[in-house]
């Protein structure tokens, strides 16, 4: 119980670390949604874009994170803070499952519903806002979560260019050969990733359409 | 029959479609008149889902026109022609995440009815189509197939529309709750004098819900003849049709064009 006595004596740390993690994770996840839901949209309505955007997000999930902080470390703006480039690094890594998931959500939707929405006069707008997305709406947020998951392990990383979050813990552990320090990293980064886990699922299952 | 002098309420001038090199409607004409229910009969790949679908637009002609109470219905903006013209499918198409009682009230509450007018019309529109008031709340998924078509008649007449058009309407029902729904249509019809394109490949169908049916094969028109006219007709492929439905057919058209 060595990791909770070092915990629980850095408690203070422990909880700054926790809430730098929440806020890369979260606003990455945010910006991505924003970003990922309207191409995954597009992309259902547009057949012909799919498989070029699928394969773009699909390469950058293949890119190394590490690799990846460190490409973008020269880039002017961005290279400024470090904070700015991990948020860029884990939206462009959550990009695939919340496109990839949108898009099998809408094209998912019965046509023959999507026709007799259309035959009975309702706009596309209306027939995306009031059939489509609900109906996706699950599924979508499955991505979600999955992209939060990912989240939350990948951020361990931005420590390594000094974006803070749990992985502060855990490459200090590393350089000092203490498994105390380590464990103080991954256990609230797991918990983190349990929880939403959890917590998206349930949504997922209220919202899930009929 | 309609007068001579009446101007339909839905009219193809010379309306063909093509898709790619599959000729699917080709010099198609007809006309259909208000208070009537017009059946447009024939095999699968005749043509019949096409030549309705011109009609709200959900297709549009490679060549001629469509005319809507006296209209080109390109003319009238499209959400505007649709909604005009209640749409009936096959296995309803109920919205899945809907209620019966939102289903029904989709069009009026786009259009924007007051709450207030539209819980009265949803509740006198299940009166009307034989559906108990409790299953307002339920979801498609806990209805049966006849419920569900009637679901879908009651969203069609939900804003009133003067027209109706019903593709396959009842084809995925069994003969027992189809043959409820086909008197309770006659019976609607009796009292709405709504004006019904409605498309079948069933010739007993036809034959009991027409004022008049048109004969498609190949996208192209056959023929055009009321029940009566049509159980009797030497025309060959009307008595292909016929004779593939068996005997019995006589006592099965009904009184016509009434």
């Amino acid at each position: 119980m060595n990791v909770l006595r070092f915990m629980l004596h850095n408690r203070g740390q422990v909880l700054e670390l926790t809430l730098e993690h929440l806020w890369l994770v979260g606003v990455s996840t945010v910006f991505a949604m924003l970003i990922g839901i309207p191409l995954g949209i597009l992309i259902a309505h547009r057949q012909r874009l799919n498989k070029p955007v699928l394969a773009a997000a699909n390469i950058i999930q293949t890119i190394p994170s590490l690799a990846l902080f460190g490409f973008l470390l020269p880039v002017p703006w961005l290279g400024d803070r470090s904070e700015r480039l991990a948020i860029l690094a884990l939206t462009l890594y959550a990009l695939l499952p919340i496109i990839r998931n949108t898009y099998t959500g809408i094209a998912g939707v019965d046509s023959a519903v999507l026709e007799a929405g259309r035959g009975m006069g309702l706009t596309e707008s209306q027939l995306l806002f009031q059939v489509e997305l609900p109906l996706a709406v699950s599924v979508i947020l499955s991505g979600v979560r999955i992209a939060i998951v990912v989240a939350v392990g990948l951020a361990t990383i931005a420590a390594a260019i000094g974006a803070g979050g749990l992985g502060e813990f855990i490459f200090r552990g590393l350089a000092m050969v203490d498994n105390r320090v380590i464990l103080a990293g991954a256990i609230p980064a797991a918990i983190l990733a349990l929880m939403a886990d959890v917590g998206v699922g349930w949504l997922e299952r209220r919202l899930r359409a009929r | 029959m309609p007068e001579p002098a009446a101007t339909p309420v839905i009219e193809f001038r010379d309306v063909s479609f093509r898709v790619g090199q599959t000729q699917v409607l080709s010099s198609f004409s007809l006309q259909v008149f208000k208070g009537e229910t017009l059946v447009l009969l024939g095999r699968s790949g005749s043509g019949k889902t096409t030549t309705l679908k011109l009609i709200n637009r959900l297709v549009s002609p490679t060549t001629g026109e469509i005319y809507v109470n006296g209209r080109p219905n390109t003319e009238v903006n499209v959400t505007r022609l649709r909604r005009g013209i209640g749409y009936v499918i096959q296995d309803a198409g109920l919205f899945p995440h809907f209620t019966v009682e939102r289903n029904i009230g989709l069009v009026p509450s786009i259009e924007g009815w007051p709450k207030e007018r539209i819980h009265p019309r949803t509740q006198e529109l299940m009166q009307l189509l034989g559906l108990s008031p409790e299953i307002a709340t339920r979801y498609p998924h806990q209805l049966s197939g006849g419920q569900r078509q009637r679901v879908g008649v009651a969203r069609a007449l939900a804003a009133d529309p003067e027209i109706l058009v019903m593709d396959e309407p009842f084809a995925a029902l069994d003969p027992l709750t189809r043959d409820d729904l086909q008197r309770e249509f006659l019976l609607l019809q009796q009292r709405l004098h709504k004006t019904v394109v409605f498309v079948t490949h069933d010739l007993r169908e036809a034959l009991r819900l027409a004022s008049r049916i048109a004969l498609m094969e190949a996208g192209k028109l056959v023929t055009v003849l009321t029940p009566q006219e049509f159980v009797k007709s030497s025309d060959p492929w009307v008595a292909a049709y016929v004779r593939a439905f068996g005997d019995g057919l006589e006592s099965a058209a009904n009184r016509g064009a009434s």
